[in-house]
């Protein structure tokens, strides 16, 4: 059988002590992706280094107007914050939109950063995927991919990032803060995730050892809306097929400042510069929701089951724009 | 009791065990010395097995045996080996229920060093616990020589093979089409499916001297008695097999798989009971699926709307290890009146498990097809789909020539449609619209035949005032529980708190398998006349001699709510049996189906109204409102039969717009769990308005009752298809509907 120690940190120093930079140590916070992944036998841990006890719970609001969320907060309490439904309801419709009740109440803001792709191939130690096991190739390219992504894709990996927070996250900006053996980094949200290139094992800017303290989320945009729309099969408990968050400022009848970042289509959480170029100064009418989403939408790649995924990205932006700037 | 508690809303009886965790399933079972069973699935879908290193997994801790090809004994075919020339159809023979037997997948395990689909069983590890198994089971490695597999249906040119006794023919359908001024030529396909009942398959054996006992999710307690005591050549009565509770089978249930025969051989090997879950992963592979089926319709009509062709022609997938034949096109011949008909089935093998039996097998990929067309063709003349139907109706059943037992599909069409509004239809496409979303709304008809079988019963009149009845068939959750207790209260008068239900266990007076919407009309008439027989008992002892009613005539006592009465003195059944000290009076009865089968056909219908929201600026689509009437004779518990036909239009949600178990071009299965496998979710679900005729078929049996499990999947997808029609111009084919199918249409 494959045992593994367990051990508890009671502080942060103590969890990057124990962990180490062993790369066969694991820290465990709510476990809904980690152990879903030990009991499929795709992640072989030897030591798990228990997270929970840290006192990394707190959302503290800074004097600069960011908010500062530790990296044990659950998802629930996240999305429920006053704070987070004040001045930041698109990271609340994103976190919500996500799972189910049950999972969001032990999900925690850490473990959705780090949770990893659902491919299928990626999940099942019978096929091959570079990801799991870099150099094997990659079943989903000319297998079954319906569900993958369109952006961001490389002919290593097509796996899409599955997070809806993340999405939320990334159109508001924020930093990331880790701790290791080597001090504490703060890391630009926007960098945090790797695209696959020719590393798709590499999926995060965290060396072995490095443990999420915060996630710190920007200032709100003055006078900004915000919106989250998911796109998918069934309504609920589901991953997205394309989502998108936007966040609008607007000045009069123009878009004073857009931020666009969509899921369920890349192969991370995906900030849109270009649709938010397309926006900004622009009046808020459909035909330019449309350019954003042309040109968000330019570089997207198809294989042979998710070309519906490019205009459906489309769609949910357009939407997303549509709802957030009509909002009284 | 004055007020009759059949057909009377009832709580399932057995509703707070299963709240509290005190209903057994099969895995709840823990035996004394018990030892854990954990296969190893082939990875490959086509080819030979051609080494298989057990060594690594043989040192595993706790690992006590592999079971394999190499140490597998020999064993004997059920009765639907291929190879015997059965075709192992299910329900149209079941005359001898306690005798039949069947199993889901004709090849014994390791029967050859054939891998013919991915999942099949290469090794079973057996281990002091699940996790040492599970462990053990991931260490052993496998050789192959692969082979190109057939993926699926969609991927093959194979033809098939001809199903001959699915072949059908009535009329010239050939010449009456090509004459005809309305006709067309269309192909739908429907994708498989999977039953994903939420309990997953398990089994837990012990053997005691030659004598086998099995815990077992299964459908049929009976069948599977039978089929070990086949496979493992000893008598029946050394087979016990125990299925107390079932968390649902969709069929998948009905007829054991290789798992339970494994499990059965490993706690011979090894001495001590053997319990084996299957994962999720595995409930996919190798238990049963619905097979994707691919439909080929030509119809034709005259201007005013009346059929005058019909031709079906249909294939399924079956495995290369059995011979599984779908009946797709069986509703066609029957449900409209139509002079020429024609009817044909093909079995395609692919490297998939064997499909089996999945709620309505057969008639509802059918009724997909059938319903789809005649929208279609209302579409062609012109003319309401509703309309189109009526002038249609089969007075009698147009495929055998006898008058319907009661066909009251004219009341569940003018019942559904008046409640659902649908002369409020504005028949142009796209036409109704509600903010971003246009409406859209379509109709199909339901159907399903009505089987009944054999059944023994035996019900016993308890001293301690309790009523006990006892048959060996089970309750898979539908509530078989509640309305035998139901039937022993209404013909003793006892309230319901002391009737006591025994289900579930082949030990049992021989029952039906709980399919094809059998089980009811088959259970209750037996579980009466044992009830009957029961109080006629009691009589016989009260008059004897010494008895309190010693003397009198038994047709001169009454039995009534419990109780025995010559008009002057007046016994419950417990005093009289104190009295006589005697623990208790023994019924039993055995019911059939009779010559009523050959004066009447029986069949049920309905009718279902679906209301469809397009958004098409997010390609989102939704199933808003369903109404239906269903007939279904008699409704013995409205409560419980209401919830089966709501969960079955749920399912036929699931059949329209999610499901659809996906192999990729290797053969190799895509989607097994529950997060990949879409099923409707409680978002999903709008408004299911059902209402229930109450028509009681007297002809069928003493209780009216027809069976209900089924026929309220049956047109759902075809409703739902139609709906997205009248919405959005575009006509769906092939099941389910996917949000790429209709994006450009925005
Ligand atoms: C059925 C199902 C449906 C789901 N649907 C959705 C959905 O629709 N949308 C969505 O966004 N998500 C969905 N999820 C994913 C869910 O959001 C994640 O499983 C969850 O957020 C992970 O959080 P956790 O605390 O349980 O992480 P864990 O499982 O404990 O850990 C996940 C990973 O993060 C690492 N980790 C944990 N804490 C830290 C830390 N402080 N620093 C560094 N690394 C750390 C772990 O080592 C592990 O590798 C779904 C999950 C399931 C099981
Ligand atoms: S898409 Fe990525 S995760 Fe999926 S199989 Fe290919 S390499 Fe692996």
């Amino acid at each position: 059988m494959r045992n593994f120690d367990y051990q508890r940190a009671g502080d942060v120093a103590e969890a990057t002590a124990l962990h180490g930079n062993d790369h066969s140590a694991d820290f465990i916070a709510g476990g809904t992706n980690l152990i879903d992944m030990v009991k499929l036998d795709i992640m072989r841990p030897q030591r798990l280094v228990d997270v929970n006890r840290l006192p990394l719970t707190d959302l503290e609001s800074l004097d600069d107007g960011r908010l500062k969320i530790g990296a044990l907060v659950t998802n629930t309490d996240l999305a429920y914050h006053e704070r987070v439904l004040a001045d930041y309801p698109v990271l609340s419709e994103a976190l919500l939109s996500g799972a189910s009740t049950q999972l969001r109440n032990v999900a925690t803001t850490a473990g959705n950063v780090m949770q990893r792709t659902r491919c299928p191939y990626f999940r099942n130690p019978a096929r091959p995927c570079n990801k799991r096991e870099p150099g094997s190739g990659c079943g989903a390219l000319e297998g079954i991919n319906r569900n993958h992504a369109v952006l961001g894709t490389s002919e290593h990996c097509i796996a899409v990032h599955p997070s809806d927070m993340c999405v939320g996250m990334q159109a508001l900006g924020a930093t990331i803060t880790v701790e290791g053996p080597g001090g504490t980094r703060d890391i630009p949200f926007e960098e945090y995730h790797l695209l696959p290139g020719d590393t798709p094992e590499r999926e995060h800017d965290l060396n072995d050892g490095e443990l999420i303290t915060h996630v710190t989320l920007d200032a709100p945009i003055d006078g900004a809306r915000g919106h989250y729309l998911k796109l998918r099969d069934r309504m609920s408990y589901e991953f997205a097929l394309a989502s998108c968050a936007a966040v609008v400022a607007m000045d009069g009848d123009a878009i004073r400042e857009a931020r666009i970042a969509l899921g369920g289509v890349g192969t991370k959480p995906w900030r849109s510069h270009e649709a938010e170029a397309a926006l900004s100064g622009q009046p808020a009418t459909e035909e330019t929701f449309e350019k954003a989403a042309e040109a968000a939408m330019a570089g997207a790649v198809a294989h042979r089951d998710n070309a519906f995924k490019i205009p459906l990205a489309k769609q949910a932006i357009v939407r997303a724009l549509a709802t957030v700037t009509a909002q009284g | 009791m004055t007020e009759s508690i059949i057909g009377h809303r009832t709580t399932r009886i057995d509703g707070e065990l299963k709240l509290t965790g005190k209903a057994d399933y099969a895995a709840d079972h823990n035996l004394p010395g018990q030892v854990y069973g954990y296969p190893v699935p082939s990875t490959i879908a086509r080819g030979r097995l051609v080494g298989l290193d057990l060594d690594a997994a043989r040192q595993a801790p706790g690992v006590i045996e592999i079971v394999h090809r190499g140490n597998f004994p020999a064993l004997q075919h059920s009765d639907n080996n291929p190879a015997c020339g059965s075709e192992g159809r299910l329900f149209h023979s079941p005359n001898t229920m306690a005798e039949q037997n069947k199993v889901g997948e004709a090849r014994l395990p390791f029967e050859d060093d054939g891998i013919h689909y991915e999942g099949q069983y290469i090794a079973m590890v057996i281990a002091d616990t699940f996790e040492h198994a599970r462990a053990a089971a991931r260490l052993v490695t496998a050789r192959y020589e692969e082979e190109t597999a057939v993926p699926g249906l969609f991927q093959t040119d194979d033809e098939g093979e001809e199903a001959g006794d699915e072949a059908v023919s009535r009329g010239d359908p050939e010449g009456a089409f090509e004459s005809a001024p309305v006709k067309f030529d269309h192909t739908y396909t429907i994708a498989m499916e999977t039953h994903v009942a939420m309990e997953l398959h398990a089994s837990n054996a012990t053997w005691d001297g030659d004598r086998l006992t099995i815990y077992e999710s299964t459908q049929g307690v009976v069948f599977q008695r039978n089929a070990m005591a086949q496979i493992f050549g000893i008598p029946p009565e050394k087979v016990t097999v125990i299925a107390h509770y079932i968390g649902s089978g969709f069929g998948s249930k009905l007829f054991m798989w290789p798992h339970a025969v494994i499990t059965a051989v490993a706690a011979k090997m090894v001495g001590r009971p053997v319990k084996t879950v299957l994962s999720r992963q595995q409930n996919f592979c190798s238990a049963g699926n619905r097979p994707a089926s691919r439909q080929r319709i030509r119809m034709a009509a005259d201007r005013d709307g009346k059929l005058l062709s019909i031709r079906h022609d249909s294939q399924n997938e079956t495995s290369f290890v059995d011979a599984y034949t779908e009946s797709v096109g069986s509703g066609t011949p029957r449900v409209y009146a139509c002079d020429n008909v024609s009817v044909s089935q093909r079995r395609v093998q692919v490297n998939h498990g064997t499909p089996t039996s999945m709620r309505a097998p057969g008639e509802v990929s059918g009724s997909v097809a059938l319903e789809i067309a005649m929208d279609e063709m209302a579409i062609e003349l012109g003319m309401d789909p509703l309309e189109l139907r009526r002038r249609n109706f089969a007075e009698r059943d147009p495929s055998a020539d006898l008058p319907w037992s009661g066909n009251h599909l004219r009341e569940c069409w003018d019942d559904a449609s008046r409640r659902f509004g649908w002369e409020k239809r504005n028949p142009q496409i796209g036409s109704m619209r509600d903010g971003h979303e246009i409406i859209g709304w379509g109709m199909a008809d339901a159907t399903w035949e009505a089987m009944r079988s054999h059944c023994k019963a035996r019900v016993e009149l308890r001293a301690d005032g309790k009523v006990q009845v006892a048959c060996g068939t089970q309750d898979i959750g539908t509530g078989t529980y509640t309305i035998v207790a139901q039937t022993a209260s209404e013909l003793t008068g006892v309230p319901l708190e002391r009737i006591e239900v025994k289900l579930g266990d082949s030990t049992l007076p021989a029952g039906p398998l709980s399919g094809g919407s059998m089980a009811t009309a088959t259970t209750l008439p037996a579980v009466a006349g044992a009830t009957r027989d029961a109080i006629e008992q009691l009589k016989q002892l009260a008059i004897a001699d010494g008895a309190p009613f010693e003397g009198k005539e038994a047709d001169a006592l009454t039995f009534e709510n419990g109780t025995l009465s010559d008009g002057s003195q007046t016994l419950s059944f417990a005093e009289l049996l104190d009295k006589l000290q005697r623990g208790m009076a023994e019924g039993e009865a055995s019911a059939a189906p009779g010559e009523e089968q050959d004066k009447f056909s029986f069949r049920s219908f309905g009718a279902h109204f679906v209301e469809v929201r397009w958004d098409p600026g997010i390609s989102r689509l939704r199933v808003s409102r369903v109404v239906s009437t269903i007939d279904v004779g008699r409704a013995i518990n409205p409560l419980t039969a209401r919830n089966q036909v709501e969960g079955a239009i749920v399912m036929g949600m699931g059949m329209g717009m999610f499901e659809e178990t996906e192999y990729d071009s290797a053969g190799n299965i895509y989607n097994n769990n529950y997060a990949d496998y879409i099923v409707p979710v409680h978002a999903d679900i709008p408004d299911i308005e059902v209402e229930l005729l109450d028509n009681p078929d007297y002809n069928f049996n003493e209780f009216g009752v027809r069976g209900i499990g089924e026929i309220g999947i049956t047109g759902m997808a075809a409703a739902i298809s139609n709906a997205v029609y009248h919405a959005t111009g575009k006509r769906i084919r092939d099941m389910p509907i996917k949000i790429a199918d209709l994006i450009a249409s925005r």
